[in-house]
């Protein structure tokens, strides 16, 4: 038998019909769904009078739309995001699919729930009609988003069509250095490859820097795999995987445990497997990065400057320039003088415990900047339950931070937490588009730490001076 | 599903490369939970002024363009967010087909659903057909997909690829979910056999 990446492994445990041009059905093991992309796939169903075909497989939470702030409690004010939270309740309910509501303290980002509550499993398939279902991968988990239709097409079938992705394996190898982290690996090799650089391709991360990790590092990693233009991101399952997975609610236990352990433990890539692409990064060569631009590939690290439009070739000339105007940044200008008004610390990418802890380290016994608007926006309840355990909370709080309740939040801005026309917003989030935080909003994308160094001195700031 | 066959019409030029579904159609617009109405929002953020009032120099106001069929976009068309809402703001505007170097995956393939033609093509191609969609009310370019053929204003004949089963599919109006659901009794095998494996799941 010929030698098989973990992708081929995965892939090839779940087809359920292949054509003779290659065109496969895919079953899902497990389908996320939040509120703003799934509406209109439980009205196709309605209409065509079809069932959700295996519920108990089937995962929703509000979170996109949802407020953060404590009236919350009091119904959401905005009549369109009611209504859109309003009709997954419904769905929910009408159709007998597992249900995580606004007030339950379970809720919150549904890349971060899914994990949390043990759906998100090795080897499984995981697909959303969201960007950032990528994130699962760090499970060894196939897991990418989905459009409305497909949405729709897994409620009804359980099944995607799909034909396979090239594999591309992305080694960063070594250690990484003190002030350096996940965020910083992931929008480094986005910095390599460009935003098109993956498409096509399935990424598996692999080396001793990714191996170090943990689980909420890889999923910071893969998630934003995508941004690279990736259809998933993977992480082959070991010890660290296995460690957070058990006694999670929704994980097998006894003597499915070992029975699912036996499997897990096949799920890697056999040596001399066929890579189609392979991209090599020292991990001492990666710096804490920012990006510049208005997109992810637009990443320098901090202590850079800002490019000139000529450096590049290319459409990417007239991106470039365009992106430097957007953002009201000179070209030469030091990164570490860029002055900020926002600080948003949050999002699937950054919005789990290992991330606050980051934050909370760099911002203990420190007071963010005068006039600073800076948020935490948790990931999930439980990840904001704990973060009140272990003293995080007070130390955002006593900093200036304002201390908010689960959701997406400002990182696409879909609920009250928005950018004005101008403001500069250092965000751990995933996207630095025109408009990502509000219309006219500026973004720059850094990890939870550098957002901290960021609210207290005012500007970007290399997270290495403070440490 | 309308059937796709051919169309002949005007080709409107967006050169800049990636345009991520938040320009397409920014989140303002998502909440919606229908999928009519959001031609009128399509590119928003470069269509109309903060307070408002056209843009005139965005190229789907200027009168020469109002009425595009085609888009000829540069390389990374699609990039970000899955939002499907990008290709329905796409179709309900009258676009029926987008020609670039490259698309972003979910993007290219939400297209289909949709009765969208995405077409990759060559960058030597692709600047012929970008100088084409430059000349105006001129620009008119007829995509045939029966053939797999671009035919510019001046006659010049590109002959684009296409999968056989989403050009089966758009030619014919399939429903996507119809047809798998004729593979009923292989998913149901699959079912067995997986809960037999991997009872966890």
């Amino acid at each position: 038998m010929s030698p098989k990446t973990l992708y081929d492994k995965i892939w090839d445990a779940h087809v359920a019909h292949e054509a003779d041009d290659g065109t496969c059905l895919l079953y899902i093991d497990r389908h996320l769904v939040h509120e703003v992309t799934s509406p209109q796939a439980f009205e196709g169903l309605r209409m065509a009078g079809r069932p959700v075909r295996a519920p108990e497989k089937t995962i929703a939470v509000p979170d996109h739309n949802v407020p953060t702030t404590a009236d919350r409690v009091n119904g959401i004010e905005n009549p369109e995001s009611r209504i859109q939270v309003e009709a997954l309740d419904k769905n929910a309910k009408d159709f007998g699919i597992h249900y995580y509501p606004v007030h339950d303290v379970r809720q919150g980002i549904v890349h971060i729930v899914g994990p949390e509550q043990g759906w998100t499993l090795p080897g499984m398939t995981v697909v959303c009609g969201d960007s950032h279902t990528a994130t699962h991968g760090a499970f060894g988990a196939l897991a990418h988003g989905i459009g409305t239709s497909e949405v729709e097409h897994v409620l009804a079938t359980q099944t995607l069509i799909q034909k396979k992705s090239k594999n591309m394996k992305v080694e960063i190898t070594g250690k990484l250095q003190p002030g350096v982290t996940a965020k910083d690996i992931t929008l480094a090799v986005i910095g390599e490859t460009g935003t098109a650089g993956g498409t096509g391709y399935v990424i598996e991360y692999c080396g001793e820097a990714i191996r170090d990790l943990s689980m909420e590092g890889r999923m910071t990693v893969c998630n934003m795999a995508i941004e690279g233009g990736a259809r998933a991101g993977l992480i082959a399952p070991d010890e660290t995987t296995y460690e957070y997975v058990k006694g999670r609610p929704h994980a097998p236990k006894g003597a499915q445990w070992e029975a699912a352990l036996n499997w897990w433990k096949t799920l890697y890539t056999d040596e001399d497997a066929h890579f189609d692409k392979v991209i090599t990064l020292r991990g001492e060569d990666i710096a804490p990065v920012v990006t510049w631009g208005t997109s992810p590939e637009d990443v320098l690290p901090i202590t850079a400057t800002v490019p000139q439009p000529e450096d590049f070739e290319g459409g990417k000339v007239e991106a470039a320039r365009r992106s430097i105007e957007y953002m009201g940044l000179e070209a030469g200008q030091k990164l570490s003088d860029v002055e900020i008004d926002t600080v948003f610390i949050g999002s699937c990418t950054n919005g789990r415990i290992e991330d606050l802890r980051a934050a909370a380290e760099i911002l203990k016994g420190k007071k963010i900047k005068d006039g600073m608007r800076a948020m935490v926006v948790p990931g999930s309840g439980l990840v904001r339950a704990q973060a009140e355990e272990e003293g995080l909370a007070e130390i955002f709080k006593e900093a200036g931070f304002e201390w908010r309740l689960a959701g997406c939040s400002m990182c696409l801005a879909m609920n009250p937490d928005q950018l004005q026309p101008g403001e500069r917003c250092a965000a751990t989030s995933n996207r630095n588009f025109e408009g990502r935080q509000g219309r006219g909003g500026r973004t720059h994308l850094l990890s939870p730490a550098m957002a901290a160094a960021a609210a207290i001195t005012g500007r970007l700031t290399d997270v290495r001076e403070m440490m | 599903m309308e059937k796709f066959d051919k169309v002949h019409g005007v080709a409107a030029p967006m050169p800049l490369i990636n345009i991520d579904t938040d320009m397409i159609i920014p989140k303002v617009h998502l909440k919606t939970i229908k999928r009519s109405g959001l031609g009128v929002v399509l590119f928003d953020e470069m269509r109309y002024h903060d307070h408002g009032g056209e843009n005139e120099e965005f190229v789907l106001n200027k009168p020469a363009y109002r009425n595009t069929e085609i888009l000829v976009a540069g390389d990374n068309f699609g990039c970000g967010s899955s939002r499907e809402h990008a290709p329905w703001a796409i179709k309900d505007f009258g676009i029926k087909v987008v020609i670039s170097t490259s698309f972003a995956d979910i993007f290219f393939n939400n297209c289909f659903k949709n009765g969208i033609l995405p077409i990759v093509v060559e960058e030597e191609h692709h600047a012929v057909l970008m100088e084409d969609a430059h000349k105006g009310e001129n620009a008119r370019m007829t995509v045939h997909l029966e053939d797999q053929q671009i035919t510019t204003s001046d006659g010049v004949v590109i002959e684009f690829h296409v999968d056989p089963h989403r050009k089966h599919c758009l030619l014919n109006g399939l429903d996507d979910i119809g047809l798998t659901m004729e593979k009923d009794h292989h998913i149901d095998k699959f079912e067995d056999h997986a809960s037999q494996a991997r009872p966890w799941v």
